[in-house]
């Protein structure tokens, strides 16, 4: 009795960083887990006290409402921009921008790659899901060629909706960019890499080195018109062909993280 | 005692704004205004303070709404198309109540227009300008000095009711040159307890403009409502000059109420009773002082660098108790004393007063 006592141990709880809330995402989405992991890494690294975060405009525009840490929400893919003053008068906080392909990669593109570019110490989770989910399921820059959404109702035609951006292999490119990666979501295995990303991303920032940006493959089984699984395996043998997981850029540094 | 010192007006508007406290500056490059870049870019980093070159206005408004969140006192400054494009962020920013100040040295318009001094933005700032209800505190300085004290007024008032607040100037104010008293060196103040700083040793703050509960964005609404009803009530700012026994009065800001002086000085010298109302807050428009002035004047002359964008708070104000000349300029050209005095003398021998439109 006693002995079992002893061995009673938490094995799994609510992160800190999380509040006691329930979300609003639909089931089955990956914006749900992704939040569980940034949260995760935060309590690991013990910067909940100093980490501000900042929401963007699409399906995770409430994010403030679920982690507990001080968060801003922006206007329409101007996060970066946000982040960059914030960081830039207190450098020794944390601050990280979480945001969704339409938001980063079609409104926001100026402010990204400027931002990335200028090398801001900043974390950016974007959240790569093919679509714009918040609004019903238009064409986002990354919905795949031939991809069926609101507005490609006859499948994305490349001749005159253009290609699918690859933002970690444009940013990349970038002097500014420190760390930049893709992930995904779909089984425990790629969760635990994703994980593993999340931290170096933040210790990158706290090392001071530069930009890190985490891309997350990820899913909107709602908009897709998909159970949860079938949007898992979609994203398998549709997306990841087409944005292939992988670390796009590791300035020296990271590694020694 | 400090003594007066030769300054180009974008100059002093930069120091101004670092003597006040400005702990961050973004920006991005826009004649006439630039000089408040380049002078930034140079004190700002000495003093261990944020310079920043955007890469755009959209984004030096959001660099400065990140700032205002982390409750420094910031600054913006551009001209008129880089301030239409601050629209967005300036909605933001009001809806989300952090104090922020934008200074705004107009040019001429629409489109890409020129790089003259025009006024012809004065709707836009005083009446929205961007998305919602929301309106924002403007001051209008007419000379150099002027200007810097505004630019610290500014600040105060940004701070004092957690709103953004605006300074206009023009091509004029921010390319001349004049004697300035500087104000001392401020102490920056510490972060407000609603400012992202962290939450350590607190619950977390969040700074958010959404709220999808229409009810609850009512009550937000109202709350920007009462805050708005505060500063008209004491906030109106104007200035007056030989109103007294004024039979004519003239209505401008800024620069045009500058030129509109040596205009009246000139009148009086030929025995005409002109004298000048300037509101030096043009929004709160100082509406009761003016009707106050229309009951005792025989006529008004509204005088703008624009196609009569202010004409419309004075008419409002005057409730057509008395009659109004609008004289105007368009597109960056600046109107004479000459100009203005020809107006003058025309109402002054009983030409009817009209509401015309200087095709400029
Ligand atoms: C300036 C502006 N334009 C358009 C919108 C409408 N809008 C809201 S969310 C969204 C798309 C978001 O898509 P994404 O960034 O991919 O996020 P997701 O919902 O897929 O997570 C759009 C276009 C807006 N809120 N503001
Ligand atoms: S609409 Fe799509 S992206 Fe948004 S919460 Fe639902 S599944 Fe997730
Ligand atoms: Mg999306």
């Amino acid at each position: 009795m006693v002995e079992a006592e002893k061995q009673e141990r938490i094995v799994f709880s609510r992160p800190k960083a999380l509040t006691d809330t329930t979300t609003h995402y639909c089931p089955g989405c990956i914006h749900g887990i992704v939040h569980r992991l940034i949260a995760e890494a935060i309590d690991e690294l013990g910067i909940q006290d100093r980490t501000i975060g900042i929401a963007p405009v699409g399906c995770s525009v409430l994010a403030y409402h679920y982690f507990d840490v001080d968060f801003a929400e922006a206007a329409h893919g101007r996060a970066p921009a946000m982040a960059t003053g914030l960081k830039r008068v207190q450098p020794d906080k944390i601050v990280f921008t979480y945001q969704g392909d339409g938001d980063l990669a079609a409104i926001g593109t100026n402010e990204i790659i400027h931002a990335v570019n200028r090398g801001e110490n900043i974390t950016t989770f974007f959240i790569n899901n093919a679509i714009y989910g918040m609004t019903g399921g238009q064409m986002a820059p990354t919905t795949l060629p031939g991809q069926v959404t609101t507005s490609t109702p006859f499948g994305r035609d490349v001749r005159a909706a253009g290609y699918p951006l690859r933002v970690c292999e444009l940013m990349a490119t970038l002097a500014g960019a420190a760390y930049v990666v893709r992930r995904t979501a779909i089984n425990p295995r790629e969760i635990r890499r994703l994980k593993k990303a999340i931290i170096t991303a933040f210790k990158v920032q706290m090392a001071g080195l530069g930009y890190s940006l985490v891309e997350v493959v990820s899913n909107c089984p709602t908009n897709w018109g998909m159970t949860p699984i079938e949007s898992l395996e979609w994203i398998e043998k549709n997306m990841l062909p087409y944005y292939p997981l992988g670390d796009f850029k590791v300035a020296e540094g990271v590694e020694n993280l | 005692m400090s003594s007066k010192i030769l300054m180009k007006g974008n100059e002093a508007i930069a120091e101004s704004a670092i003597r006040a406290g400005c702990q961050a500056y973004f920006g991005y490059p826009i004649t006439p205004q630039t000089e408040v870049l380049e002078y930034m870019a140079r004190r700002m980093p000495q003093l261990g303070r944020v310079f920043l070159q955007a890469e755009s206005e959209l984004a030096a408004i959001n660099m400065l709404y990140g700032a205002a969140c982390a409750g420094v006192r910031a600054m913006t400054s551009t001209s008129s198309p880089g301030f239409s494009l601050m629209q967005e962020g300036i909605s933001y920013i009001a809806c989300s109540m952090v104090p922020a100040v934008v200074v705004n040295v107009m040019r001429g318009g629409p489109g890409l227009g020129n790089i003259q001094p025009s006024q012809a933005d004065y709707s836009q700032m005083t009446k929205g300008g961007g998305h919602g209800d929301y309106k924002v505190l403007t001051l209008a300085p007419s000379t150099i000095q002027e200007l810097v004290d505004h630019v610290g007024l500014a600040f105060d008032l940004a701070d004092e009711y957690r709103q953004v607040v605006f300074v206009i100037a023009d091509g004029m104010l921010g390319q001349m040159m004049e004697p300035v008293e500087l104000p001392e060196m401020r102490e920056l103040r510490p972060p407000p307890a609603w400012a992202l700083t962290g939450a350590k040793g607190r619950p977390k703050n969040i700074i958010t403009s959404l709220y999808l509960n229409a009810p609850e964005l009512e009550r937000v609404n109202q709350e920007l409502q009462a805050v708005y009803r505060r500063i008209e009530a004491n906030e109106v700012r104007y200035d007056t000059y030989l109103l007294e026994d004024a039979e004519i009065a003239v209505v401008a800001y800024g620069t045009a109420a500058r030129i509109a002086r040596t205009a009246i000085r000139r009148a009086r010298e030929a025995g005409i009773r002109v004298g000048l109302f300037r509101p030096i807050t043009v929004y709160p428009f100082p509406y009761e002082a003016l009707a106050e002035v229309a009951g005792r004047v025989q006529e008004m002359l509204v005088v703008e660098m624009s196609a009569g964008q202010m004409l419309e708070d004075v008419r409002m104000a005057t409730c057509c108790r008395v009659p109004i000349r609008f004289f105007g300029k368009m597109g960056g050209v600046v109107p004479l004393p000459e100009d203005i005095l020809v107006e003058i003398e025309a109402l002054a021998q009983g030409k009817p007063a009209l509401v015309a439109q200087e095709g400029a």
